[in-house]
């Protein structure tokens, strides 16, 4: 089976529909969403709209920390950029999608396989992965073959050599790389709704259980009608120009 | 299930295990069928017991890795690999064939009979590293002969693939290779060069023209680094009737410095198959080994100079592509001859390590059953190789990145589509004919070619009026520049 990795939508209707069409056609017939479904776009119930029935028809959903923030609190730990959105976003949500938020579990696991947001360690600190130390502690509590996490939004993987240290990749797109059952891997799926590395295209991964083997995807998606929606919207200009850039 | 005394008759999985034909240190081989199998198979089982070296372990994986996603006749078919987490093994297909070792046992060859048997590997070679793969053990046990003369490489257990995690990096910290085979670079743990195959395939011409191994088979590190700054003897001195364009192609794949070397392999297999067409240079005449300032010198280099080509082998052999430039010189066509220039110009200065090939066909339909007709083909021959000197010189490359074929055929694109295909062109870039009366009476040799060819084809036109054009096109220029 091949199993579509979505991780940080973060409201952002043309990436999440750009993703799945293009993980359809793949040959996807699994979705996991890997959390931030919600915060920094300007669509967010639409966006739930499309998640939540896939999710009762099977599909795995984990909580992010934008998801969190958005059921309450003063999201101190947020930056005032992202604190502004989830104020806005709390308006706009209905009740179903707020139930739906507020049913989101911290970790997921299926054949084999861990899901979390951030890391498998203390998943409910989200932890940034963003070194081998960080991967190591992650790897280690999942104590699965395949992790897959968002958080990070760029797509890495990381993997343990037989000595047991963890080593880092950086993945091409497109490339399908085996991942060999001797050892273990941490996958970091990359944003479907908000880059940060200089190229706009939406960034997911396909995981194909029967070739054993993961594909880092970048999509290209009509951002210009997302970060006009963000300024229609009113929210900050930085993250409409966000999604123009990449950056 | 102990894969590594199974014994005949027995199934694993399907496949009905026949004789074991190898046992090493690192794994074991069996032949096995299954029903419906359309080929022989092999079935390999790593060593992975308790205390056996933990390069068995990454070796298995990596070639399952690899060899999963390889295909063509270069390498051995994949099967399927174990179903079981604690039975690992792979199957894949059983290349029945002569193994390089055993022509090795045969050394020193003749210089025509290496020259076939490597530019047969070399092709092999180049075929992996367009699928982004570097072989890093290539040594003869590891290359075998197809009944039809095709180089299939086996045994990828220490390759990288451009685009994968290097596992094998990861987990040895010395060079890992055979040592008699192992390229500088790979000595100082770089293991990201296409060219380190090309060293190997010096080794293995050094050894097959003279029966010796340029570098012996050393065992200690100081060993393995003395190839950083020592050059081997030149095989010259070893069989002095060896001719002087092999020792050339053995020594220009020996270089210490990787980017002294061949670009690709497909220019070692164009070179070792038309020997004729090889520039010589020093190397070929060169009868001492390097005097000690030289090695000083690379010695004082070797200590500091780490640097790896940080690129997949496709981005590396983009970079070094085989042009063929096609076309009739002395035609009177100077306008189309002069527009293919510059469309050769812009191609060499994007593409660094490029050869430009330049061919031209002579129709044999003259009949040579004269002396006179065979006389005219002779001439022929030779004005049009004068004549592509000429029009190359303007390029202003340096000799190893020029070669010139005339070949002869009733057919002129069949015999440029041939020509393309059997040297792994990259790209052709000919020229238009003018008249479209000639066109329309003898049909279009670059349609032909665009239709049939396996590589990109340029089809070139002069402007029609060139000089008008140029003209315009220079006064235009200027005037943007004037805004600026």
């Amino acid at each position: 089976m091949k199993i579509a990795v979505l991780s940080g939508i973060h409201s952002n209707l043309e990436a999440l529909v750009a993703c799945i069409s293009h993980a359809r056609s793949q040959g996807a017939e699994q979705f996991v969403f890997l959390g931030d479904l919600l915060g920094y776009g300007a669509d967010p119930q639409a966006c739930l709209d499309i998640i939540a029935p896939m999710v009762s028809d099977g599909a795995l959903a984990v909580m992010g920390n934008h998801d969190e923030a958005v059921l309450g609190g003063m999201c101190e730990n947020l930056v005032f950029i992202a604190r502004d959105v989830i104020y806005w976003t709390r308006e706009q949500l209905q009740q179903s999608g707020r139930d739906f938020i507020q049913s989101l579990p911290m970790v997921a696991k299926m054949g084999g396989s861990f899901y979390v947001h951030a890391s498998a360690a203390s998943p409910e600190r989200w932890t940034y992965i963003d070194s081998a130390v960080t991967a190591a502690k992650c790897i280690e509590a999942s104590e699965s073959h395949l992790t897959f996490v968002g958080h990070v939004h760029h797509q890495t993987l990381y993997y343990t050599s037989v000595g047991g240290a963890v080593q880092i990749f950086t993945p091409v797109p497109g490339v399908s790389i085996p991942v060999s059952p001797h050892r273990q891997w941490l996958a970091i799926a990359g944003s479907v709704g908000q880059q940060r590395d200089g190229s706009p295209a939406a960034a997911y991964l396909l995981h194909d259980q029967q070739r054993e083997s993961l594909t880092f995807f970048r999509i290209p998606y009509d951002y210009l009608s997302a970060a006009r929606k963000i300024r229609a919207a009113g929210l900050p200009e930085r993250l409409a120009l966000r999604l123009e850039t990449g950056n | 299930m102990d894969l590594t005394n199974l014994h005949q008759g027995i199934e694993v999985d399907g496949f009905r295990v026949g004789e074991k034909i190898h046992e090493g240190g690192m794994a074991l081989l069996y032949l096995v069928e299954r029903d419906g199998g359309e080929f022989p198979m092999l079935m390999k089982v790593p060593r992975l017991e308790f205390g056996s070296h933990p390069s068995c372990y990454v070796g298995f994986e990596v070639e399952q890795m690899i060899l999963g996603v390889l295909s063509g006749s270069h390498v051995p078919r994949w099967v399927t690999k174990g179903s079981l987490e604690d039975t690992p093994y792979l199957v894949m297909e059983y290349v029945e064939g002569k193994s390089l070792r055993e022509y090795i046992d045969m050394a020193p060859l003749t210089a025509d009979e290496a020259a076939r048997l490597v530019a047969a590997l070399a092709i092999a070679v180049h075929d992996l590293h367009l699928q982004d793969v570097i072989h890093l053990d290539i040594k003869p046990t590891n290359v075998l002969y197809r009944p039809d003369g095709c180089a299939v490489l086996v045994d990828f257990g220490l390759a990288r693939h451009g685009h994968f995690p290097d596992l094998v990096e990861e987990e040895f910290q010395k060079p890992v290779g055979t040592s008699a085979y192992i390229s500088p670079e790979q000595v100082m743990g770089i293991r990201d060069n296409p060219r380190s195959d090309l060293f190997a395939l010096g080794v293995i011409l050094y050894q097959l023209c003279t029966g010796r191994l340029p570098f012996g088979e050393p065992s200690t590190l100081s060993g393995f680094r003395r190839r950083l700054f020592l050059d081997p003897i030149p095989p010259r001195i070893l069989v002095p009737e060896l001719p002087e364009w092999m020792q050339e192609i053995i020594l220009h794949c020996l270089e210490i410095q990787a980017d002294q070397r061949y670009a690709t392999a497909a220019q070692v297999a164009f070179d070792l198959k038309h020997p004729d067409h090889v520039p010589l240079t020093g190397r070929a005449r060169r009868l001492k080994r390097a005097g000690l300032p030289t090695i000083v010198r690379r010695w004082w280099r070797s200590l500091r100079s780490r640097s790896g080509m940080n690129a997949a082998p496709t981005m590396h052999l983009a970079q070094a592509s085989q042009i063929l430039v096609a076309f009739y010189p002395g035609s009177g066509q100077e306008s189309l001859l002069q527009a293919i220039l510059e469309v050769v110009r812009r191609t060499i200065g994007t593409d660094a390590n490029c050869r430009i090939i330049c061919v031209t066909v002579i129709e044999s339909d003259i009949s040579t059953e004269q002396e006179t007709g065979h006389e005219l083909v002779n001439s022929l021959y030779t004005q049009r190789l004068v004549e592509m000197h000429h029009w190359a010189a303007e390029l202003k490359l340096p000799f190893h990145r020029l070669r010139f074929h005339v070949l002869e055929g009733v057919n002129a694109a069949a015999a440029l589509v041939e020509y393309a295909r059997q040297h792994h062109v990259d790209q052709i870039i000919m020229g238009a004919r003018g008249s479209s009366a000639l066109r329309r009476i003898l049909g279009s040799v670059s349609a032909r070619v665009v239709s049939e060819a396996p590589c990109t084809v340029t089809v070139v036109r002069p402007p029609p009026s060139s000089a008008a054009i140029y003209k315009n096109l220079y006064s235009g220029r200027n005037k943007e520049n004037s805004h600026d």
